[in-house]
């Protein structure tokens, strides 16, 4: 168990650097789909098997399509990479890093106050859903009035 | 050693008995179209020809595995392995029999839909990396039409899931134990499953992505040797899965009188498979914005209203 989540969690960490420092935006769309895949694996051992399905499927599996679909439109070649790689330089990482390790330093300095031999209960579908519509029916019902108006703008804006 | 749930017996029977069918479907497609179609079909390698398969193997393995120079190397060669594992994986929570499968899962439907929806990046990716216009082409419509399809193909067995009251598919054919097949209340249903599947496999008459006359061979033009076996009988077994989730979501799976469970189920399982083929005999391919209008205008709504109305009959008579 603990095995495989510091397997799933230095997936994730190595695709997601791989993300940022690919120039080819095909390999690195591959390797951002390997890092949602891990972190649905690590949802999954957590105890979380449904947000760990919903992350493998709207994720990686609907909105990850999606940004394959719009690269296929585009015609990116080798031009893009050579693009790519002259914006990407040593100068441009200075600064993100800076942050990176600042927020790295308040996250360790939480996580340090919290003792771990916590033991994960699976949380099944059942109750996850029952919470959503008990208790969070409101933010279901929001979130869905949103949804329903981002789609109807759309269908709007492409009709123009 | 024993047949339980997840013993490697079971696994490896099932990993075995899956690939070998899938690739003796090939020879099985051929004969029954020819059946169909007053012809003979491949009958010269052994008996009945069922040596066939074997003789295409050889060939497929023993042809030169070609990436072209122009293709991007890593998504090229990672293309066909992903329909591969995919579909696998989605085997694994398929429950064949009493103490055959690999895993009970609770989320067993859920994660065939994530599998499903993961299996689009096998097409996309070996049309996108061929840097061929056929195959871009063949790409670009298989995401949109698998893409689509997935949502009425999700919605469609939402009614299922509701009706037995669990995601796992263990369960959900055990809630069809007394005889009642869900196939009865939930008809529309499996109706649009069933198309949905035809489309979520690209088999004729929904192979729109791979249209010969159209577009070559779509998004598997550049694609030679055992790349492209894997293309072709990833699509046999993905043809297998279609079939084994609807005996077990409408069908009942492995329920049955007399008979061995198993037996129950390889026969409905066959079933399908051949009534797959029969639509390729019997259909012709619709075009390809007919495919969607009819998607999004007539099953999306008919799997939402269904699902609505199954909700309500659930709530009315409890």
């Amino acid at each position: 168990m603990i095995v495989l989540f510091y397997l799933a969690a230095g997936i994730a960490l190595i695709s997601t650097i791989c993300v940022i420092l690919q120039s080819n935006i095909v390999h690195a769309l591959i390797y951002l789909i390997l890092s949602l895949l891990a972190v649905a694996i690590i949802f999954f051992l957590l105890g979380a098997p449904f947000a760990a399905v919903l992350e493998a499927i709207v994720y990686a599996g609907a909105i990850m399509v999606l940004f394959l679909f719009v690269i296929m439109m585009l015609n990116m070649g080798q031009h893009s990479v050579d693009q790519e790689k002259s914006w990407a330089g040593p100068r441009v990482f200075i600064v993100p890093a800076l942050m990176a390790t600042i927020l790295l330093a308040q996250f360790l300095n939480v996580l340090s106050d919290y003792s771990f031999d916590l033991v994960p209960t699976e949380i099944g579908v059942m109750q996850v859903s029952s919470l959503l519509f008990g208790p969070y029916v409101l933010a279901v019902e929001l979130a869905s009035i949103l949804l329903l108006a981002g789609l109807v703008s759309a269908y709007h804006l492409a009709k123009k | 050693m024993q047949f339980e749930v997840g013993s490697a017996l079971s696994i490896g029977s099932i990993l075995l008995t899956v690939i070998v069918v899938a690739a003796m479907l090939i020879w099985v497609e051929r004969r029954l179209l020819s059946l169909w179609q007053e012809r003979l079909g491949p009958n010269r390698v052994g008996p009945f020809g069922l040596l066939q398969v074997v003789a295409d193997m050889i060939k497929i393995f023993t042809k030169e595995d070609w990436v072209p120079p122009f293709a991007d190397k890593l998504s090229f060669v990672l293309a066909p392995t992903v329909i591969m594992i995919v579909i696998l994986l989605s085997f694994s929570v398929v429950p064949f029999a009493p103490g055959v499968g690999v895993i009970d899962s609770n989320i067993g439907v859920l994660f065939v839909l994530a599998m499903a929806s993961l299996g689009a990046y096998s097409v996309m990716l070996g049309g996108l990396s061929s840097d061929n216009k056929y195959a871009l082409l063949g790409s670009l419509r298989a995401a949109a039409q698998m893409v689509s399809y997935e949502v009425f193909m999700g919605i469609s067995i939402l009614g299922v899931v509701a009706l037995a009251g669990s995601f796992n598919l263990r369960e959900i054919v055990l809630a069809q134990a007394d005889g009642s097949w869900f196939v009865i209340p939930q008809f529309i249903g499996f109706v649009i499953f069933l198309i949905a599947g035809v489309a979520e496999s690209h088999r004729l008459p929904f192979d729109i992505p791979e249209a010969e006359q159209e577009i070559v061979a779509g998004y598997h033009t550049e694609y030679s040797g055992m790349k492209f076996g894997m293309f072709f009988v990833g699509e046999y077994l993905g043809l297998v899965l279609i079939s084994s989730l609807i005996t077990v979501l409408f069908f009942g799976g492995w329920m049955g009188p007399f008979l061995p469970p198993i037996v129950w189920f390889a026969i409905k399982a066959s079933m399908f498979i051949a009534f797959f083929i029969l639509l390729r005999a019997a259909i012709p391919r619709p075009r390809y914005d007919q495919l969607m209008t009819y998607g999004w205008l007539v099953l999306l709504p008919l799997s939402l209203v269904n699902l609505m109305v199954t909700g309500a009959i659930i709530l009315s008579t409890q």
